[in-house]
């Protein structure tokens, strides 16, 4: 009983004493506060994928695009060109800017780096044409990605992969005719920027219906979100959306089911998310230029005319990567490549 | 809500007024009409009723009550961080990050969530942490080094772009986060931060319930509080506040870091609105906050200003940029558009003030 009263040598317990209270705490909470459900446990997520590796000699690719930094669209491109440079035995310089003159320093940098290739996009033709030829001159063989079907082989370019942008918009519009849409909605994300206006001037050509356009904001979700809220509203007669980016998309199904209206939504290139959006009906179906294509080919062509001397499309026609059209039918096939974010 | 107090040199102490000088026309009373037109909020004021009254007349569909909801919408996520915007700016700062902030704290919880696999909640708490790091990093930097608001806060906004771009790579393998719906404690969140209600069949976004709470509070703060005084008094005269005893640092750096309170706040709002966010959005954002800050009445010098006038000024943003829309215009004009009126709200709220001024 006296032993109720004896001090207990506790120098080491109440040291240790804190730190195991915190530790469980610790445990305790992190136990208590993990999700049940979604999260990366429940991502089954393999990286992408992969074809062997060449063992020709190392050589080196620039890749300079004009894309903003933060895009998932542009980040399929540039996984495809680094899955395509993984298997080439290729060191890729990714680089981008999307101001024109910026982007021309880019591709002269790439010059004085004396690299193997330069893979470029031509969103702003005339600004990069100097530089261009610089590295034609340079004996650099130079291919084309993306953005710049009208231009690539004035500037001597060995070929260009990517999709007509005007083709791809009326491809959507037509396919519009057949839903039985009458006024469409195109909704531009970034105002000025020339392949979102030559995509909404085709779905123009294509649809036999009425067009309209509408700008807003792509750096501010919200705001995108109220502005098509506001059209819809102001326009009762809009029985389709037409969005030029993946997110766009997913943000107007969200105007269109708080507006109550009965508008149909089509869109251009895919992300995960879209891809459950397909499937679950909220959005029609999407037109896939396959940008992950587009960086993997460019990589993989500049390979090729190095060890073999190929160059696609003979120098004489573009190389196109879509539209190709993703909607219920086919989105199961295609939505577990885009769960990985390479589709 | 009593706003009897004049915002404009709160600290400045009047010259000790012995007997007698009441009759030398300093202290006479003007009418309560200019001394309303007096206060620095009331310009914004009539220019955004100009603003409303123009769209109400020029489009229709603002006449609905659920395009008002959509309007207050759109203000209240601008409004939200104008409100510690103007606070910083009354205190003779501004904070160019406050865009890219956003992104960051979105960023920040919904990686945090779905990564460890948490309760989103999780998520959202670390990311409080992290938005109200960044205020404290800008505040420190500033009063540590002394240099302008502007290179630090450009500093810190670069930084913030560039790690929200490669740090999200990193994590996730891809420039957007992981959709983190379906995961635990994502509901309430949502009820909290983007959830709305019907008020006689109008569907209303709980961020303007929250903007008006947070303006009611900091205007509260601003006119009441010692706190209050010391916004005014360190964004008027540093020195002299310093010298009666203001605590500068702890001032200018709390003020930074309501504004990474603001950021987290708006930042989980897009979070539960959208499910996922792109890394490169928020740039630009910034900008529009200051302006509804600057439209409201605070000065980009600093020491007067409010906490009512952003209300007004994210509004006035708020309504043209869908009055716009509303009205049907070509939107090939829109940005010009939304300049003008800008330009001319303001102008209206320059006039209003110097009129009042010259009385």
């Amino acid at each position: 009983m006296n032993s109720t009263f004896r001090p207990r040598p506790h120098s080491r317990s109440r040291r240790l004493a804190p730190a195991v209270a915190v530790a469980a705490a610790a445990t305790l909470v992190l136990a208590g506060c993990s999700s049940s459900s979604g999260g990366k446990k429940a991502e089954d997520a393999d990286s992408g994928v992969s074809a062997g590796r060449a063992t020709t000699p190392r050589m080196t690719i620039a890749m300079v695009a004009h894309a903003p930094a933060g895009d998932t669209f542009w980040d399929t491109i540039r996984k495809g060109a680094e899955v395509a440079a993984a298997k080439d035995n290729v060191k890729l310089i990714y680089s981008s800017d999307d101001a024109a003159a910026d982007q021309a320093a880019l591709v002269q940098n790439a010059i004085d780096q004396k690299v193997d290739g330069i893979a470029v996009t031509l969103a702003k033709p005339d600004a990069m044409k100097d530089v261009v030829a610089k590295a034609v001159k340079a004996g650099i063989p130079v291919v084309g990605f993306n953005a710049g079907m009208p231009d690539w082989q004035k500037q001597g370019l060995l070929s260009f992969f990517g999709q007509d942008e005007a083709v791809s918009g009326e491809a959507l519009g037509t396919k519009l005719n057949s839903t039985g849409a009458k006024h469409a909605l195109c909704v531009v994300q970034v105002q000025g920027a020339v392949n979102l206006e030559q995509r909404c001037a085709g779905v123009e050509k294509g649809f036999k219906g009425k067009t309209d356009k509408l700008y807003v904001n792509g750096a501010d979700m919200p705001s995108v979100k109220s502005t098509i809220t506001a059209k819809l509203k102001q326009d009762s007669s809009i029985g389709q959306v037409v969005t030029l980016a993946a997110p766009i998309a997913l943000t107007a199904a969200q105007s269109v089911d708080e507006t109550g209206s009965k508008a149909k939504i089509a869109t251009f290139d895919l992300n995960k998310e879209l891809i459950a959006a397909i499937k679950d009906g909220s959005i029609e179906f999407a037109v896939d230029q396959q940008p992950y294509l587009q960086g993997y080919l460019a990589v993989d062509s500049l390979w090729l005319y190095k060890n073999n001397g190929n160059y696609s499309g003979g120098g004489e026609a573009p190389i196109l990567t879509g539209p190709a059209f993703v909607d219920k039918s086919n989105v199961d096939a295609i939505g577990t490549f885009a769960a990985k974010g390479t589709r | 809500m009593s706003m009897a107090q004049q915002a404009a040199p709160a600290v400045t102490t009047p010259p000790a007024s012995g007997p007698g000088k009441e009759t030398d026309g300093r202290t006479q009373q003007r009418p309560l009409a200019l001394r309303l037109l007096a206060r620095p909020e009331i310009g914004v004021f009539l220019g955004a009723v100009a603003v409303f009254v123009f769209f109400l007349v020029a489009a229709p569909p603002v006449r609905d009550g659920s395009s008002m909801a959509n309007v207050l919408y759109q203000s209240s996520t601008i409004g939200i961080m104008a409100l510690p915007v103007a606070l910083l700016m009354i205190g003779g700062e501004f904070d160019l990050s406050a865009g890219v902030a956003v992104i960051t704290s979105a960023l920040t919880a919904s990686m945090t969530a779905y990564q460890l696999s948490m309760n989103v909640w999780v998520g959202v708490i670390v990311a409080l942490a992290v938005s109200l790091a960044v205020g404290l990093f800008n505040g420190w930097m500033l009063v540590k080094t002394g240099l302008p608001s502007f290179l630090i806060t450009l500093g810190s906004f670069l930084i913030l772009q560039g790690v929200n771009l490669a740090v999200t790579k990193l994590v996730t393998g891809n420039v957007a986060t992981d959709d983190i719906s379906t995961m635990d404690g994502f509901d309430q969140a949502k009820a909290l931060f983007a959830s709305s209600f019907d008020v006689g069949g109008v569907n209303v976004k709980i961020t303007v319930v929250w903007w008006l709470v947070f303006a009611a509070i900091a205007t509260w703060v601003l006119l009441r509080t010692k706190y209050g005084n010391w916004i005014f008094a360190v964004g008027g005269n540093q020195q002299s506040a310093r010298a009666v005893g203001v605590p500068v640092t702890f001032t200018k750096i709390s003020l930074f870091m309501l504004v990474g309170f603001g950021a987290w706040f708006v930042g989980m709002h897009q979070l539960f609105a959208f499910n996922t966010v792109q890394s490169g959005e928020g740039v630009g954002q910034e900008l529009i906050y200051i302006a509804a800050a600057v439209i409201g009445g605070c000065l980009l010098t600093g020491g007067s200003g409010s906490a009512i006038g952003p209300v007004f000024g994210a509004f006035m943003f708020g309504m043209v940029q869908q009055g716009i829309v509303y009205a049907g215009w070509n939107p090939d004009w829109f940005k010009a558009f939304l300049g003008v009126m800008l330009l001319g709200a303001t102008l209206i709220n320059l006039w209003v003030s110097r009129t009042a001024a010259r009385r």
